[in-house]
């Protein structure tokens, strides 16, 4: 099992590794892929997938308003801020 | 080379709750930059979202209103890719179970039989932020206002086969949910949001064409227009013996084109899996039907009612009840009136004009139904004539402007401007004219009939447009059979 493409997972990630690293990464992903290998060989017929490990339902809350939003404080630790708004690179040429 | 397009829809329906759909954040539209993105919407370390009943409530209301099943258990995935108005880096979302299961809706184009389209599904999911690229040099401003507002995103088959279907069932789409009251409709800020995948084929093969998809139009037009230009763009690069590539597409109106975004190449691949923040959501039988008591008229059906009680015809029992602000002025109107179908001419005439004219929406018309229902009762009742409504109609218009609401029989009373049907006092004034215009008697004696036009003219100017128009035409063939 090494048909791992390597260079896809880190650009969907957004990581970069270096050659060595990468490397590495590949070797454990196939490890962590054979095991999962092993668990499809179950015969799961009929079971519904688990969404959850808790066996319950979701509470739901009232639709109301109850955060009070202090902009100030939220961006106090923002890299850069101007007119309210976050600043990012420029994501679109 | 005969081709045909194939079109489906993915809507994305904002759902029209005051808080967010996993956060106690306001989501009223317009406020200033970040002022309503709380640290749920910001996805900062250690927040947990929470899901808002309501939300699950309007879900289920519009699922039952297309007849589609309403799944018990329902799942949270997340969806995961990177874009800074995304701060979580994934968008929680439903994937394998989502809460609406196969419905459908109907369309109708003028003059075809209605069709019925069917809907995959519909899933619940939070909207991302809102990316300002052209204010700031070399940076992008983010406003998270909108992350974490709640979206429907109805997902239609293949079903459709032009760019007039594919507005016409957004169109129905819109309709539906102001009626169900899920959904503020409200196009131009973004409440209602329409992709569209475009594909084209030889006609009668079954085998779909490689689609391109049109991303986030808010606009019944421009949706027309953007997926006319994709298909005819498809077909060009078809006949000349082309490739159609997978694309993703934005269109552009200043130009009527529609452009590759480009962006996406190693997007759908999206890694979904159950967001373990969220427990799975399970409605028994007793909320699902508490929901079905609870659902209003559907547009569908008020439109067969008014066919069935009102004696309208399919087109006009359409037009009034595309609105429900429109259908419940409508009625209104036709209550206080005591004719539907008069009520319904002037409410898709005059009143329709004078809101378009306005640039007003029906649930802001200024003039109030009943003053339209008794403007309307006195033309029934001869009081006043048709054509001086039109002008009684406007004063009363002009005063709802103002903010007045004014006594429709007192200004006709004080304007004077009750229809004369004094059969002796039109006489008169026929035989005044008659006398003093003998070259026209001539030529009516001579068979020129049009020239009874110019009599009636005569008279009506004579009396300010207030004598009755029947009775002036009556008497008019009588006082000139009289002339020998």
């Amino acid at each position: 099992m090494s048909d791992i493409d390597i260079r896809h997972l880190t650009a969907l990630a957004q990581l970069k590794l270096s050659e060595v690293e990468a490397e590495a990464v590949a070797g454990d992903l196939a490890r962590i892929i054979d095991m999962v290998d092993q668990m499809q060989a179950m015969d799961t017929e009929g079971v519904r997938p688990l969404a959850h490990p808790l066996d319950t339902a979701a509470r739901l809350r009232p639709d109301e308003v109850t955060e009070i939003v202090d902009r100030d404080l939220y961006q106090a630790g923002a890299p850069e801020t101007e007119d309210g708004l976050y600043l990012v690179p420029r994501v679109v040429e | 080379m005969q081709w045909e397009a194939v079109i489906g829809l993915e809507v994305h329906v904002q759902l029209a709750t005051k808080s967010k759909i996993f956060s106690g954040a306001a989501t009223a539209f317009g406020a200033e930059p970040n002022t309503q993105a709380c640290p749920v919407d910001l996805g900062l370390p250690g927040v947990l979202p929470v899901l808002n009943e309501e939300v699950v409530r309007m879900a289920v209301t519009f699922g039952l209103a297309i007849g589609a099943e309403i799944n018990p258990y329902s799942v949270f995935d997340r969806k995961n890719y990177f874009y800074p108005d995304l701060p979580k880096g994934y968008q929680i979302s439903q994937f394998a179970d989502p809460i609406v299961g196969r419905g459908h809706l109907t369309i109708q184009l003028e003059g075809q039989p209605p069709r019925r389209v069917e809907i995959t599904r519909a899933h619940l999911e939070e909207d991302a932020g809102k990316s300002l690229h052209e204010a700031f040099a070399g940076k992008t401003g983010i406003d998270l206002n909108r992350a974490g507002t709640p979206l429907l995103e109805v997902v239609s088959e293949p079903d459709l086969r032009s760019a007039a279907e594919a507005a016409a069932y957004f169109r129905q789409m819109h309709s539906l949910v102001r009626h169900l009251k899920i959904c503020d409709g409200n196009l131009a800020e973004g409440s209602m949001r329409c992709d569209a995948n475009v594909s084209v084929r030889p006609r009668g093969q079954t085998e779909l064409g490689e689609r391109t998809e049109i991303k986030n139009v808010n606009s019944f037009r421009f949706l027309e227009l953007a997926i006319n230009y994709e298909i005819e763009r498809q077909i060009h690069i078809l006949d000349a013996g082309g490739r159609v590539e997978r694309d993703t597409r934005l269109y552009d109106a200043e130009r009527n084109e529609t452009r590759s975004m480009r962006s996406k190449e190693l997007s759908n691949d999206y890694r979904y899996f159950p967001d373990p923040d969220l427990l799975p959501v399970h409605l028994d039988e007793a909320f699902i039907e508490s929901v079905r008591r609870e659902l209003p008229e559907l547009p569908g059906e008020k439109q067969a009612r008014y066919q069935s009680e009102f004696g309208l015809s399919d087109y006009d029992a359409g037009f009034l009840t595309q609105d429900p602000d429109l259908a419940g002025y409508y009625e209104a109107v036709a209550a206080s009136a005591g004719d539907a179908k008069l009520a319904a001419n002037w409410v898709m005439g005059e009143l329709s004009a004078a809101l378009n004219r306005a640039d007003l929406t029906p649930d802001a018309c200024p003039l109030p139904a009943a003053s339209l229902g008794t403007l309307i009762r006195r033309i029934q009742d001869g009081t006043i004539s048709g054509k001086i409504a039109k002008g009684l109609f406007e004063k009363l218009w002009s005063a709802g402007v103002d903010g007045q609401t004014p006594d429709v029989d007192a200004i006709i009373e004080s304007e004077g401007l009750t229809q004369v049907s004094d059969t002796g006092e039109i006489a008169a004034i026929i035989d005044e004219i008659v006398a003093a215009n003998p070259a026209q008697v001539e030529q009516f004696k001579t068979g020129k009939e049009k020239v009874l036009g110019f009599f009636v003219g005569q008279v009506m100017k004579a009396t300010q447009g207030k004598a009755n128009p029947q009775m002036v035409n009556e008497l008019l063939r009588e006082a000139l059979a009289r002339q020998d």
